[in-house]
């Protein structure tokens, strides 16, 4: 019995190879983004059929802001960067530089979100509310789920920084930082879609 | 695939670079009244390829087990046939109604 639990526990430390010689951890994970694209492609979908729809205002052209949202978009565009110079580092054990980055790539996540924040505020201080019209319900869902998603990935960042600093982190949960990456670069290629879709193409 | 092979710094720096250029290649084509005839197809090929290098490079898809491709890529596939079929038959439907 002692076996078996220390079995089980250094299973649920460093995971199971599967018998692809792939990381349970990695397989599942990509799965659970697999079934991430089909959320957001539900919910870009809904935008899309609802697009030019709205009965009253107000409407896209008057209230999005083209050079704000490009500069949220350059901001993570750059946390994505950061995000893989932290795993790098990570990698190859200097965690100096892996703990900086990866408190990088989580402030310019807080950014996003600040400017997601004002966006928001602004566009209600501008009579568009949830309910207003088909634009705000689409808009708020679409750009709303991915704020979460953001602020989701803001906290799993700010947890592992802490662990790094309390040097519960190193070398050996790198795929911990590379699973934390796959989940943010998705968060990144998700407003990627967005921004084309819903602030470019109006 | 070696699921370490992954890309250098220097990849990654090139690959932010593209990134941030078509980024602003995308808002050039949104400003500029000469592209507007064909600004939405130019941008959704410029999204595409942001999108494809961010999963290559960042997420490591190129380097890694093809299985992962196939996690990723089977819902990707699916979710983008039903915003297709979706538009065509929601589109289509509006056009049957006023009859052209």
């Amino acid at each position: 019995m002692a076996y078996n639990t220390d079995t089980h526990a250094v299973a649920v430390a460093h995971g199971h190879a599967t018998f692809m010689g792939i990381d349970n951890r990695k397989m599942a994970f990509w799965a659970f983004i697999g079934s991430e694209c089909l959320l957001f492609g539900s919910l870009i979908s809904t935008y899309l059929v609802y697009k030019g729809r709205s009965l009253t205002g107000p409407y896209p052209h008057e209230i999005l802001n083209i050079p704000f949202t490009s500069f949220s978009t350059f901001d993570l565009l750059m946390s994505s960067l950061a995000m893989v110079l932290a795993l790098a580092a990570i990698q190859r054990g200097d965690m100096k530089q892996g703990k900086l980055w990866l408190l990088i790539t989580a402030l310019l996540g807080l950014v996003f979100l600040g400017g997601q924040f004002w966006e928001f505020s602004h566009f209600v201080h501008e009579g568009l509310g949830l309910t207003t019209n088909l634009f705000g319900s689409t808009f708020y869902v679409l750009t709303g789920t991915h704020g979460a998603h953001v602020t989701v990935g803001v906290i799993w960042l700010l947890t592992l920084w802490i662990q790094a600093m309390r040097g519960k982190l190193g070398p050996g949960n790198a795929l911990t930082v590379e699973i934390t990456g796959l989940y943010w670069h998705f968060v990144d290629v998700v407003w990627i879609v967005i921004f084309t879709v819903v602030y470019l193409i109006q | 695939m070696s699921e370490q092979a992954h890309a250098t710094t220097g990849t990654y720096l090139r690959v932010a670079a593209i990134l941030v250029m078509i980024t602003l290649i995308e808002v050039g084509v949104f400003y500029v009244p000469a592209f507007q005839s064909a600004v939405v197809p130019v941008l959704l090929v410029l999204s595409a390829v942001k999108f494809a290098l961010v999963v290559m490079f960042y997420m490591h898809l190129k380097f890694d087990n093809r299985f992962f491709t196939f996690l990723f890529g089977g819902p990707l596939i699916l979710a983008l046939a039903v915003a297709i079929s979706l538009m065509f038959i929601f589109y289509g439907a509006i056009h049957l109604r006023s009859g052209t």
